[in-house]
């Protein structure tokens, strides 16, 4: 037999049952999900609880947590730089687990991966004791350059300027932008050998052409990822598994496409290394099992429960400073789960809710980000079932199905928190984001930085005047907003120039076509203190206090003002106003590799380090006060209640900010009814008018301050506490103090 | 601080006061969206200003006087509700008058109830019932339900607790029973105060076949903040919330008599 002629007979047998003609000719893994998946409109009350098995498992990891906890990290392999081969295979309990694979050769063993930047390294062994090993530091300092060295050598005095100066924040410039996610599942439906295949016909395609520089670089990293798929293989040999064929079990598939994910975790640590939307595609191959009577229900269950466990111990090694930015460690596994197919059917599956059943079966966790896709049509059992979720752990998140699916079709997943990418053809340049609030401050003050009073902005002439005009300030602020745009989309430019040559994402990249979409994601923080802020100017009268230089330090508002967050167009076109200048600002300066500009309006928990950097500011804010998270209005700011909230945030266009509007709730269970069925309707009513009226995301904690209170005086009584920050999901008790008081201090809507 | 006696005056006093003036123009204190609190689902609330009670245990002081409140018309919150119809609509919910005493200002009120029927919106009532007898066969037509307080069965503990007799509100409930306006009937348990009123209501709202459900509203201190900003006296600063144990007691209770606690 031929090698074709075997791979098409292993195909065969491995796609035996399956329906549908074009997935099989070219890589399209929605063409397969649309052939084969089978809607489930029931209820949840087919699932089944953890196994003896699954519990032994989660139990072992479980004990490890405290210690983890208690000095930051478990472990670090502060010698091996990683790579997709360069670990031993490690396991939890070996003889247990049903689906295998770690990043290091043990559980909860930190990697070490230079490439991003050796500081960023250093400093991260540092901060937990560990000292880098020589060999590694002389490698890369000496013979291999980083994705750091590289972006500090291109940018410019005034990029230097911007960012000591914290009105541009969180940049990737000394660690892995992420935000990719590889389509895993092409791993367990086509096998490695089939998408090597396919990856060299792209290659050849490639060659016909003229060697330009855009082409020679595509050409590069094409042979890259060959090489990449290569690695994968052998990883997956390492642990006793051929993948170099399709999976033909549904244990297979989960080890096939995990192995894949693996492979990527091992490679690059990127701020978010989300998962995709795997869950329906998983279910067509359980449900054959299923048929075929090789699992029952609880087996099925197991084996999502164990792939979980392996999803909730992913690590990297991070700094201080980064934990300050993103607290929590968080890794953004985020798995999309649900919505509705073009043609109106379901795509929530069996799977969908098997996923969401690990936070009963193992307990409450922060990852993976377990992500709603939600649309008023999805099957009512299942709205009532996330919504209990939430009701009972405050652990998923929720984009509006109905605002995706139009524009990028309904196979989109979610990367980090609301990034949206059609899986496999779409990437992003993750850009972090820049500090709306401060560039107000800038223009006030001529350019000069409220707090240090250095000329950060080009100089122009400060706004004069005891009381601030709001015709003059608008004016000021959109010069300042339009050099800050291009200051911002330069350094944007600089980094991903660098991260693509000295830290390219090899196996996420093979796992996507070519040529790829990409996306320049420039983000906004601080949107609601600017915009109370311009409105306290135009509806009241705000009185400038300057400071012997000259320098305006702080505001005294005299009158009330109407405030971004109470479904008050007066000052909710401030902040739709805002958005859209400084989208269009962004969209004036051209992208490397000729990227869409897209906006996002969130923090992630940033908002706390950007307020401490942010003075004084003309809404009454005190200085170093946290702003609120992503397009959140500001905390006790939004007096009529969760809804006239989120009507105001729904208010801010999903066009103009593609990569997602963020929206945080927090209500106490009292708030949402009488007793849990009450508060399970009535979440999944709020979500229904929240989609309908246009709002894009939703984090819904339902928490009792009192519940957080004592958690912060007792950590150790709720381990598995977790709550939604902004656009993630966080172990309370692994905040620092200070974001901790931030989530206490934020608004608790419910009665009393 | 002002003594329990000038308290009740001044309540009094705010009984007697005539409804503003000017047809469709109300005295109300704010309004705010709520979910699953003030009837089904998410729901505009409009607080009106003014009560005719002072109950001891009331978290919302600030809106015993319909002085204190702003004067607004209907067409003002039809504007103000229109901005929520259709998130309304979609979520489920509706709007609750709610107070004070929304019954002090029963022109107002039923207009306001009146005009969100006609668009189509699930109403409520929110109401002690003291006032029940100023409620119009036309006001209870526009209304979906009535969130019933009955505070005390005792009219002893009633005139202790609120400063007005009980007997108007037993009178209302057993109207609305006649009329057949679905109701919830809410109990306020406050330790030693109330858990003895709870069989006395218990037996009385049995016989109302209207009513679907009884909520069981634990007594809390949260609003102590408010008195003190006011300069009032908070009657029961010393009392503690209910330990889950007395409010279960209290639900099984209801539940004897055949009736839905919660």
């Amino acid at each position: 037999m031929t090698t074709i002629a075997a791979e098409r007979a292993t195909e065969q047998s491995a796609w035996r049952g399956f329906l549908g003609t074009e997935w099989r000719e070219r890589v399209d893994v929605r063409a397969f999900i649309q052939a084969n998946h089978e809607p489930y409109e029931g209820d949840a009350s087919f699932l089944t609880g953890p196994t003896e098995r699954t519990r032994e498992v989660w139990e072992r990891l479980s004990a490890m947590f405290p210690e983890e906890r208690r000095r930051g990290v478990f472990d670090v392999d502060a010698a091996t730089p990683s790579s997709i081969t360069s670990h031993r295979p490690g396991y939890i309990l070996r003889d247990r687990e049903l689906i295998v694979g770690l990043q290091t050769d043990a559980p909860l063993k930190r990697a070490i991966m230079p490439n991003g930047g050796l500081r960023m390294v250093e400093k991260g062994l540092a901060a937990y004791g560990y000292e880098l090993d020589p060999t590694v530091r002389t490698i890369f300092t000496e013979y291999r350059k980083t994705h750091n060295d590289g972006v500090f050598d291109a940018y410019t005095p005034e990029i230097l300027r911007a960012r000591r100066s914290h009105i541009i924040t969180g940049l990737p410039d000394a660690y892995g932008r992420g935000r990719i996610i590889g389509d895993y599942r092409r791993v367990a439906l086509y096998g490695v050998d089939r998408l090597i295949e396919a990856k060299r016909a792209e290659r050849r395609r490639l060659d016909e052409q003229p060697s330009s520089a855009d082409v020679i670089r595509d050409r590069e990293e094409l042979a890259e990822q060959l090489r990449a798929l290569d690695e994968l293989k052998r990883m997956a040999a390492s642990y006793g598994f051929d993948i170099s064929g399709p999976a033909r079990t549904g244990r297979e598939a989960i080890q096939w496409l995990y192995f894949g994910y693996l492979a990527a975790v091992k490679e690059q640590n990127g701020a978010a290394m989300s998962l995709g939307r795997t869950s329906t595609f998983l279910d067509v191959y359980l449900r054959r099992d299923l048929e075929e009577g090789r699992l029952d229900e609880s087996g099925a269950q197991e084996l999502i429960d164990d792939f979980v466990i392996k999803l909730r111990i992913v690590r990297f090694l991070r700094t201080p400073e980064y934990d300050e930015l993103f607290s929590g460690d968080p890794t953004w596994v985020t798995e999309s789960i649900g919505g509705m197919a073009e043609d109106g059917r379901t795509l929530v599956t069996r799977t969908s809710y098997r996923y969401l059943q690990t936070l009963y079966n193992l307990g409450p966790a922060p990852e993976p980000n377990l992500t709603i896709l939600w649309s008023p049509r999805l099957p009512e059992p299942f709205k009532r079932f996330c919504a209990q979720i939430s009701v009972d752990t405050s652990s998923v998140q929720y984009e509006n199905d109905d605002l995706l699916r139009p524009r990028y079709g309904d196979d989109t997943a979610i990367a980090c928190c609301v990034s949206a990418m059609e899986v496999g053809r779409k990437m992003q340049f993750f850009g972090a984001r820049v500090n709306l609030a401060k560039a107000l401050l800038y223009a006030i003050n001529g350019g000069r930085d409220e707090m240090t009073g250095e000329q950060v902005a080009p100089a122009s002439p400060p706004l004069t005047g005891d009381v601030l005009d709001y015709d003059q300030v608008t004016a000021a602020y959109d010069r300042t907003l339009d050099w800050l745009a291009a200051t911002y989309v330069d350094a944007l430019n600089v980094i991903h120039y660098m991260h693509d040559k000295y830290a390219y994402e090899r196996i996420e990249m093979a796992l996507h076509d070519h040529p790829v979409m990409r996306t320049l994601a420039c983000g906004i923080a601080g949107l609601s203190v600017a915009a109370d802020s311009l409105s306290a100017i135009k509806h009241a009268k705000v009185r400038v206090i300057r400071d012997e230089t000259g320098l305006a330090v702080d505001y005294a508002v005299d009158g009330e003002y109407p405030s971004y967050g109470n479904n008050d167009d007066r000052a909710d076109r401030i902040a739709v106003d805002l958005v859209e200048s400084f989208m269009a600002g962004i969209r004036r300066r051209p992208a490397y590799r000729n990227a869409e500009h897209t906006l996002s309006v969130l923090t992630i928990t940033s908002n706390v380090v950007y307020g401490k950097h942010t003075g004084n500011t003309p809404d009454g804010r005190r200085a170093g006060e946290p702003f609120a998270p992503g397009a959140n209005p500001m905390n006790g700011r939004d007096r009529h209640g969760m809804v006239a909230a989120a009507l105001s945030v729904a208010k801010i266009p999903y066009d103009r900010a593609r990569d997602g509007i963020s929206l945080t709730e927090t209500v106490t269970p009292a708030g949402l009814g009488r007793t849990r069925e009450d508060r399970i309707t009535d979440l999944a009513g709020v979500l229904d008018g929240y989609t309908d009226a246009g709002g894009y995301h939703m984090n819904v904690n339902v928490l009792d301050r009192a519940t957080l209170l004592d958690a912060m005086d007792h950590p150790e009584r709720y381990p598995q506490l977790t709550i939604r920050v902004s656009g993630y999901a966080v172990n309370f008790v692994r905040l620092t103090r200070e974001q901790q008081r931030d989530v206490i201090d934020r608004t608790f809507h419910g009665s009393l | 601080m002002t003594t329990r006696d000038e308290v009740l005056r001044e309540a009094a006093a705010e009984c007697r006061a005539p409804e503003a003036s000017g047809a469709g123009t109300g005295a109300v204190h704010s309004w705010d969206l709520s979910t699953g609190v003030d009837g089904p689902g998410t729901r505009f609330v409009v607080f009106t200003g003014g009560c005719p009670l002072r109950c001891l245990y009331c978290q919302n002081p600030e809106t015993w006087r319909m002085r204190d409140s702003r004067r607004v018309t209907v067409d003002e919150l039809m504007t103000e509700i229109e901005k929520y119809r259709r998130f309304i609509s979609v979520a489920g919910g509706g709007v609750t008058v709610s107070g004070g005493e929304p019954l002090l200002q029963p022109a107002f009120t039923g207009e306001l109830l009146h005009r969100c029927h006609e668009l189509g919106l699930h109403t409520a009532l929110d109401t002690s019932g003291f006032l029940g007898d100023r409620a119009s066969e036309a006001l209870l037509a526009d209304t979906d339900l009535v969130l019933l307080d009955i505070k005390a069965w005792n009219p002893r503990t009633y005139r202790a607790l609120t400063g007005g007799e009980v007997s108007p509100t037993l009178r209302f409930a057993r109207r609305l029973a006649d009329l057949g306006v679905p109701a919830w009937v809410r109990f306020v348990l406050v330790p030693d105060v109330t858990e003895h009123e709870a069989d006395g209501i218990a037996s009385f709202v049995a016989t109302l076949p209207n009513v679907e459900y009884v909520d069981v509203l634990p007594f809390h201190r949260l609003g102590a903040a408010k008195y003190e900003s006011l300069g009032l006296p908070f009657p029961l600063a010393g009392t503690r919330p209910p330990d889950p144990d007395l409010v279960e007691r209290v639900h099984a209770v209801f539940r004897a008599h055949g009736l839905r606690p919660r």
